[in-house]
């Protein structure tokens, strides 16, 4: 019983940062329609400044969620100035090819200027290393404070979205692009900001889960791409509500995978089948995510 | 041109196209054995870089009949090409049969995968597509590595290659004592030239009609009576088996395999990229992709890990200004060069030759 709680409780703290990932990407695919296979890769970029925040100027990873944020939505913007938006009118196809070519860059960047070795983050202090005990159930508290900034981030993005004048356009630039245009909202800065806020989240993401893994390699961030799918695919594409709601299921699929997986079929090792094959299943039998319906 | 002409001239063309093909096909197949009489003991290392380039031209063009003529962008090819490649490695390492029934296994256990996989993913468009793709491949990927009784877990399967010989042991008469590559080279030759020229024919044929209606738009071609999921399915199942059948050839060749070689993700990559380099949609492009960046890929060796940095740096370019890769970019060269000496004469536009 109690390995069943600690694995709960476990799959909603992961899920709630995988959420913040999905998030970044549904910004993304809801103003644009562009699907950005180089998410996972701007994790890894998070992770990176993180560390350099950390080990250069003896910033506290949570702490550098204040450099992570503004220069990954700095970053965002040029990647969308130069890369994305003069192929938003090209086939699926090609931008497909090209944020995966840009995720291939990102991480081989990494691999350049800091070699393929892990970069170690590891601070100490009672936030680090002491774990909350109820019961036999133990949680890190490095866990659950990267789980309450996830929700924060999401929380102050929704707001942002449903009450500000720039979240509304944003929204209407999501709903029909076009009309969009006709009632005078710049579609163009909009998508500049969904690019921003979108690379900014997912950096979000990066610093939050640099405490948790302790380390940082340039490869770090590909299984997130595809995590980061199969959270907006659960929750349906372009909501914010589902793609947190699609976050923690993920979260709770992998942990219950992973603790309880038989040998025979893989063991833990084997748990993201899992979360890969709830998500072919959601794609064959309800392809607008299990609460699909509207878009941001 | 991918279509088929007709007229007295077009079969001119054509007879010359075949006549130049089998000379070419032949100077290929004889080029080993001068090679071995020329460079002696030194001509394995060669050897193995000609087989490379050719079974890279082999994949380029297997997905280049998915991708280039149906437009169904797959990036998770590296699955056939691991299964292909488990499938052979699996029966010389477990039953030590012969290396040739895994040429033939290898293909089949992939073309009924790539039939299950195409059912699940051919109700899905776009992205979805491309994403299932991604996620079969990893999730093959991931049960390679931990199903370990079957598939020997991370460090994957290793057997002495005498095991894995399609002769018994090399004609001596034709190679003297080099212990050969050469009919390895002949096999992958045979197998490239069976996937060219299957690429070829779909291309020229109804088939290859359908699946570039299905590439531009999906919902037209169903309205003028094509079935849609089943021209993607058989381009999907062909495609997946000869990949299949090139990674169970690798695999004898290599004498090992594991998940980090066979199944890794940016292999999948590699293989769009012979296609999309060459050239998508087109017979001759994915060969001579696949030639080219693995002369590419050779030469980058010595930069060490981050040599794919190359390979995302062309693909950013290519889709930004040589769309149509390099054979579509030296169409375009072409066709404005005569266009411009066509204009010179003074003939009217409608009796020159498009």
């Amino acid at each position: 019983m109690e390995t069943f709680i600690q694995t709960f409780i476990t799959g909603i703290l992961t899920g709630g940062l995988y959420a913040l990932i999905g998030i970044g990407l549904n910004m993304v695919f809801g103003v644009m329609r562009v699907v950005n296979f180089a998410h996972g890769a701007l994790v890894m970029v998070g992770m990176y400044l993180t560390w350099l925040a950390f080990s250069f100027l003896g910033i506290d990873p949570f702490v550098s969620l204040f450099i992570t944020l503004p220069v990954m939505f700095v970053f965002g913007i040029v990647l969308q100035r130069v890369f994305i938006a003069p192929l938003l009118k090209a086939p699926e196809f090609n931008q497909i090819l090209l944020t995966e070519g840009l995720g291939i860059i990102l991480v081989n960047v990494a691999l350049l200027l800091f070699s393929g070795n892990y970069q170690l983050v590891n601070p100490s202090g009672p936030l680090y290393d002491d774990v909350l005990r109820l019961g036999g159930v133990v949680l890190d508290y490095k866990r659950l404070v990267a789980f309450f900034i996830a929700l924060i981030l999401t929380g102050a993005l929704f707001w942002f979205l449903s009450r500000t004048d720039i979240g509304k356009s944003m929204r209407a630039t999501a709903q029909d692009r076009e009309a969009a245009r006709l009632m005078g909202i710049n579609v163009r800065r909009v998508s500049e900001l969904a690019m921003g806020i979108g690379v900014a989240m997912a950096g979000a993401a990066g610093t939050l889960l640099t405490p948790i893994y302790q380390r940082v390699e340039p490869f770090i961030g590909a299984p997130f791409t595809l995590r980061a799918f199969v959270v907006i695919v659960l929750g349906g594409l372009g909501s914010i509500t589902g793609a947190t709601v699609g976050g923690i299921l993920l979260g709770l699929v992998e942990a219950f995978a992973g603790a309880y997986n038989p040998t025979f079929l893989g063991g833990a090792g084997a748990a993201p089948i899992y979360g890969f094959l709830i998500f072919l299943a959601v794609l064959l039998f309800k392809p607008s995510g299990l609460f699909g319906g509207s878009r941001l | 041109m991918a279509y088929m002409e007709f007229g007295p001239a077009a079969r001119a063309r054509r007879r010359r196209g075949y006549v130049l093909s089998a000379i070419i096909v032949f100077a290929l197949a004889v080029l080993p054995i001068v090679l071995v009489e020329v460079q002696g003991r030194r001509a394995n290392s060669t050897l193995a870089l000609l087989i490379s380039m050719i079974t890279a031209a082999g994949l380029g063009t297997a997905w280049n009949i998915l991708g280039g003529y149906a437009g169904q962008l797959s990036l998770g090819h590296v699955a056939f090409y691991g299964l292909g490649a488990y499938a052979s490695g699996l029966l010389i390492e477990k039953l030590g049969v012969t290396s040739w029934l895994g040429l033939l296994v290898g293909p089949l256990i992939g073309g009924l995968v790539a039939l299950g996989i195409g059912w699940i993913t051919f109700r899905l468009r776009g992205p979805y597509f491309t994403l299932s793709t991604i996620a079969i491949a990893e999730i093959i990927f991931l049960l390679s590595k931990t199903l370990e009784p079957i598939t020997g877990g991370s460090s994957g399967l290793s057997w002495d290659l005498n095991q894995s010989r399609f002769w018994p042991r090399d004609p001596q008469w034709l190679f003297g004592p080099t212990p050969g590559r050469v009919p390895y080279y002949w096999i992958a030759l045979a197998i490239t030239v069976i996937a060219v020229i299957i690429s070829w024919k779909i291309a020229h044929n109804k088939l290859g009609f359908y699946l570039r209606a299905i590439r531009e738009d999906q919902d037209t071609a169903a309205t003028i009576g094509i079935n849609n999921t089943r021209m993607k399915l058989t381009a999907l199942v062909i495609s997946a088996m000869l990949v299949a059948l090139i990674g169970a050839f690798r695999a004898n060749f290599e004498g090992a395999i594991a998940p980090d070689t066979v199944l890794v993700r940016s292999k999948s990559l590699e293989i769009v990229l012979f296609a999309i380099i060459g050239g998508m949609g087109t017979v001759w492009g994915p060969v001579i992709g696949g030639v080219l960046l693995t002369l590419v890929g050779e030469a980058l060796r010595g930069i060490g890990e981050a040599n794919q940095l190359v390979y995302g740096v062309l693909l950013v370019l290519v889709i930004f200004f040589l769309p149509g890769g390099l054979l579509g970019g030296a169409k375009t060269l072409l066709a404005r060069l005569t266009t411009r000496r066509a204009n010179q004469t003074n003939q009217p536009a409608a009796l020159r030759e498009a």
